[in-house]
């Protein structure tokens, strides 16, 4: 599984450190749904932890796409809200 | 939260895939051009807020020296008015150190979104040449359009990094244009020293004005002395000067004084036969 971490790159990952993930990604959107910053925060931090421990970064010449794009570790709350609302996040 | 990335349709127009590899490279190196000027741009906008701060600094310690001095000449007033001037600019300077720390900031992050970027294009140029070399235009289909998908998704990222970096960039020259007009017009004084702003001036003044009494205090101290102890020529016509013109200015007073004096009395008698009249 590949996953992006804006700004950063690209890593792979097991797929078994999904659910993981998954969970983390939950606690990450009650943060912005409630417009908590330290939660979101703290959760954002501990979701791109968890990929840059599980995963290994992809060399510069794979070229694939990703599986997930995760927003950096200094996107803001609204921002990544909007990202959300915009659902392509990427532009093309 | 997890987003899905869009890929890029509108190379599979092309029809020889191959050509959507140099397509590709082409918008590439399009766009690392972009991310190399947004990273001169963010650097001239760090420097030009260093300059201004530094002016402003400059601004606000000439303003803590004058309170100094104003105090020392025991006008408490003006160095009030310094200090109050001083902290309007300590305020300025707070906002802008908290800005130049973010476009630092986000001057590095350029720097690294265009070196990850130079590495994954030259990576994709080898790539497109081998891809072109070993496959033929309806083999290439697959691989194609996998390697221009997550290259695209790349330009997507580091396009949305230069994108922000602009904003910020922009946003920050507003800013910094208003600083400008600030420090040009007078409110704060220009650092080259050619223009003067009021409390300099309240100082100089004060200072000739303590000069002026310290000479006077000179002068009538060599004349208690006498002139012939003063010895010195200057002195001695400068007292020769001021004696006899001292009872003289008081002369004329007198007189002007004495002229509606004198008219009062002819007027009251002008006035007594209408009242003797009446």
């Amino acid at each position: 599984m590949i996953v992006r971490i804006l700004g950063e790159g690209q890593y792979r990952i097991a797929p078994e450190k999904l659910p993981d993930l998954n969970e983390i990604d939950r606690e990450v959107e009650q943060a912005i749904a409630a417009r908590d910053e330290a939660a979101f925060r703290d959760a954002l931090g501990r979701l791109l932890a968890e990929v840059h421990e599980g995963g290994t970064p992809l060399a510069d010449d794979v070229f694939v796409e990703s599986d997930l794009v995760l927003p950096g570790p200094d996107a803001g709350l609204d921002d990544v809200a909007a990202m959300l609302d915009d659902e392509g996040l990427l532009p093309g | 939260m997890i987003f899905k990335s869009k890929a890029n349709k509108a190379m599979d127009k092309m029809e020889d895939p191959r050509e959507t590899l140099d397509y590709s490279y082409s918008k590439q190196l399009e766009l690392l051009q972009k991310v190399r000027r947004g990273v001169a741009d963010v650097a001239t906008s760090r420097k030009r807020l260093e300059l201004q701060l530094a002016r402003l600094q400059q601004e606000s310690d000439k303003l803590r020296n004058q309170a100094q001095q104003a105090l020392g000449m025991g006008r408490e007033d003006l160095a009030r008015e310094a200090l109050t001037r001083r902290s309007g600019l300590e305020q300025q300077i707070a906002d802008l150190t908290a800005q130049h720390a973010a476009l630092q900031a986000e001057e590095e992050k350029l720097t690294l979104a265009a070196q990850r970027l130079q590495a994954r294009v030259e990576a994709f140029r080898t790539k497109k040449e081998t891809i072109k070399a070993t496959y033929t235009a309806a083999e290439a289909q697959t691989r194609v359009s996998e390697a221009v998908t997550g290259i695209s998704e790349e330009l997507g990222d580091v396009g949305m990094a230069v994108q922000r970096a602009e904003d910020k960039t922009a946003e920050l020259q507003a800013r910094a244009g208003a600083v400008d007009e600030l420090l040009a017009s007078g409110a704060l004084e220009d650092v080259t020293g050619t223009a003067k702003d009021d409390i300099t001036l309240e100082l100089e003044r004060l200072a000739s004005t303590s000069d002026v009494e310290l000479e006077l205090a000179k002068m009538k101290a060599q004349i208690g002395a006498g002139p012939a102890a003063a010895g010195a020529l200057e002195g001695g016509a400068a007292a020769a000067a001021a004696a006899p013109s001292a009872p003289a200015a008081i002369e004329p007073a007198e007189v002007v004084q004495a002229a509606p004096g004198a008219a009062d009395p002819a007027a009251a008698e002008a006035a007594k036969p209408e009242g003797g009249q009446s």
